[in-house]
């Protein structure tokens, strides 16, 4: 639609079009160049999960193997650190996702007071610096003497999780359409069962992707998880460990394998969305 | 009755749960922060408030260095960051086409890498025998005292690439939500493709870069990640210094005092800007 009405050649096909063509096809070659050096360095990590490297150094190319593939697992501290942040990373997406669904569809049906305060406190989580986000975690449970862990870690990823998920879903909750609900009252349903009939239904795909949201930031946090962990390790606080003794190919296997998952899953739930927005 | 009593206390009772852990974990722990910072002791022996100012003079005093390079690698990655996103969410919002999402998904391609593993991958090609050094320095391009790893260069090329789409998203939803027929009004107005742009399209597009400034110059100036794997000594940030106080030295009121200062710099820029322009740009890149 937009490209149509820009295109559209304003007088007679004589350089100008041409022309600006040639500038928008100048500036397609930028995009793609700006895409690949994002991928660069996710290529490079794939590809060293091949590398025949003779053990945990693995920084020069020596040559093409499968064989960190079946010896994935065989570093106990490293499959117990990506087993916790999955673990972590489940619970605190489902915590922020039941806390953050009420926030979102509060302020998107209701007016209330402390509406607008409530906003600002989550325009300033969304917006903070994590370090002082985990900082701060840190200096409250070392005063109230809490000890480190994967409990204060999972309320660490709640708390910053739980704005993302409350966005998300409140955004949906603007653009739904009353009328339905309304139709079911006059048939005589009770506002409860109106709720679960028609507008939790309505409103799960953006519970959903606030979910996934919440999954994606707490399974990849490093910064707030450095300070919240105490002895307890993560996957990236794993391979922020090993930088210094030399990251284990493993861990290019592994960053492979999240990697794969996280577009194949994207591409489908996208792919099945758009089915099911055509079938409206 | 009954039920005008059950709505009106709906909203609070569905807010409450997630307001409370808000309260808790966010807003609390920056007062337990502000009050560590003025206290003295240490971690063995447990600490007392006595209101200690003189903690922030030597911690600014000692760390000035680190914090005026943050601000200013923050900065600069800012500034290089407008110039390459612009044109890149120009493109898509205009001549994306029907493959609008599908460039958003390829710009959003690192994030399902974890952050620091690839950062270290940069460290992996930016380091001397990596493949851009040693090529060049093999063919006599460069002497042996070139380096990339450790270079102040390397530190905010990291930073460029980690908050790229961070830039890139807000500008994309402000130029997106331009109405085609303002863009074709100039056109039929004799305005000439460049007068367009900078009389139209980019003051426009100004409340998605002012976002992207916010999203990308809060977490660049404040980052360690990118410092303490691309850089050296010589490139070191505030975080760094923050993170080695607090996990390593457990001087925890020097460092609550060196992330109050920290935060008091960069908040005071995000409260200006969400009294002048609103928190909607921003909330409205994050429900992505």
């Amino acid at each position: 639609m937009t490209t149509q009405t820009l295109d559209r050649p304003t007088q007679a096909p004589s350089l100008k079009p041409r022309r600006r063509i040639t500038g928008a096809g100048f500036m397609h070659g930028y995009v793609w160049l700006i895409i690949a050096w994002l991928v660069l360095p996710i290529a490079v990590m794939i590809a060293f999960g091949f590398n025949d490297t003779p053990g945990r150094y693995n920084q020069e190319w020596v040559g093409f193997t499968f064989k960190w593939y079946g010896k994935l697992f065989e570093l106990s501290n490293l499959t117990q650190a990506l087993v916790t942040s999955i673990l972590i990373a489940i619970v605190s997406s489902l915590l922020a996702g039941a806390l953050g669904t009420g926030i979102g569809y509060a302020l998107g049906r209701y007016r209330f007071r402390g509406a607008g305060s409530l906003n600002l406190i989550m325009f300033a989580t969304i917006s903070s610096p994590e370090l002082i986000m985990g900082a701060s975690l840190l200096t409250l449970f070392a005063s109230l003497q809490v000890g480190l862990g994967a409990v204060t870690i999972t309320i660490a990823h709640v708390m910053f999780s739980i704005s993302f998920v409350a966005t998300v879903v409140r955004a949906r909750v603007m653009t739904l359409d009353r009328s339905v609900e309304e139709a079911a009252a006059d048939l005589g349903a009770t506002p409860w069962v109106t709720f679960w009939k028609i507008t939790f239904p309505i409103i799960l795909p953006a519970v959903f992707s606030g979910v996934l949201l919440a999954f994606a930031l707490s399974i990849d946090d490093f910064i707030v998880t450095n300070f919240t962990a105490g002895t307890t390790e993560t996957f990236p606080l794993f391979i922020w460990g090993a930088t210094r003794v030399g990251i284990p190919p493993q861990v290019n296997v592994m960053g492979t394998l999240i990697f794969a998952t996280g577009v194949l899953f994207a591409v489908v739930t996208n792919i099945r969305s758009r089915r099911t927005t055509k079938t409206d | 009755m009954k039920n005008r009593v059950k709505r009106q206390l709906a909203p609070y009772l569905l807010v409450l749960p997630g307001g409370i852990w808000l309260l808790i974990f966010f807003a609390v722990p920056m007062i337990t922060m502000l009050s560590l910072s003025l206290q003295e002791g240490d971690i063995v022996n447990g600490y007392r408030f006595t209101g200690h100012w003189q903690t922030y003079v030597d911690a600014i005093s000692s760390y000035q260095t680190q914090i005026v390079r943050s601000l200013i690698y923050g900065a600069v990655a800012t500034i290089i960051l407008i110039a390459l996103a612009f044109p890149v969410a120009y493109w898509i919002a205009f001549h994306g086409g029907k493959r609008k999402s599908t460039y958003l998904f390829l710009l959003l391609l690192p994030f399902f890498v974890s952050f620091v593993l690839r950062t270290i991958s940069w460290g992996q090609i930016l380091a001397d025998e990596g493949p851009v050094v040693s090529p060049l320095r093999s063919i006599g391009l460069v002497g042996d005292s070139f380096h990339i790893l450790g270079t102040s260069y390397a530190v905010i090329g990291g930073l460029v690439y980690n908050f790229l789409p961070f830039m890139v998203l807000p500008i994309y939803v402000a130029l997106e939500r331009i109405d085609p027929r303002v863009v074709e009004a100039a056109r039929d107005l004799y305005a000439n493709p460049a007068v367009t742009f900078r009389k139209v399209i980019f003051p426009l597009a100004l409340p998605g870069v002012f976002a992207g400034v916010l999203m990308t110059f809060v977490p660049a100036s404040s980052d360690y990640v990118n410092s303490a794997v691309l850089g050296s000594a010589g490139t070191t940030m505030i975080g760094q210094v923050i993170q080695a106080q607090y996990l390593v030295n457990s001087d925890y009121p020097t460092a609550s005092a060196l992330s109050f200062v920290l935060m008091a710099v960069l908040l005071i820029g995000v409260f200006l800007y969400a009294r002048m322009l609103g928190t909607e740009d921003v909330m409205k890149v994050a429900a992505r």
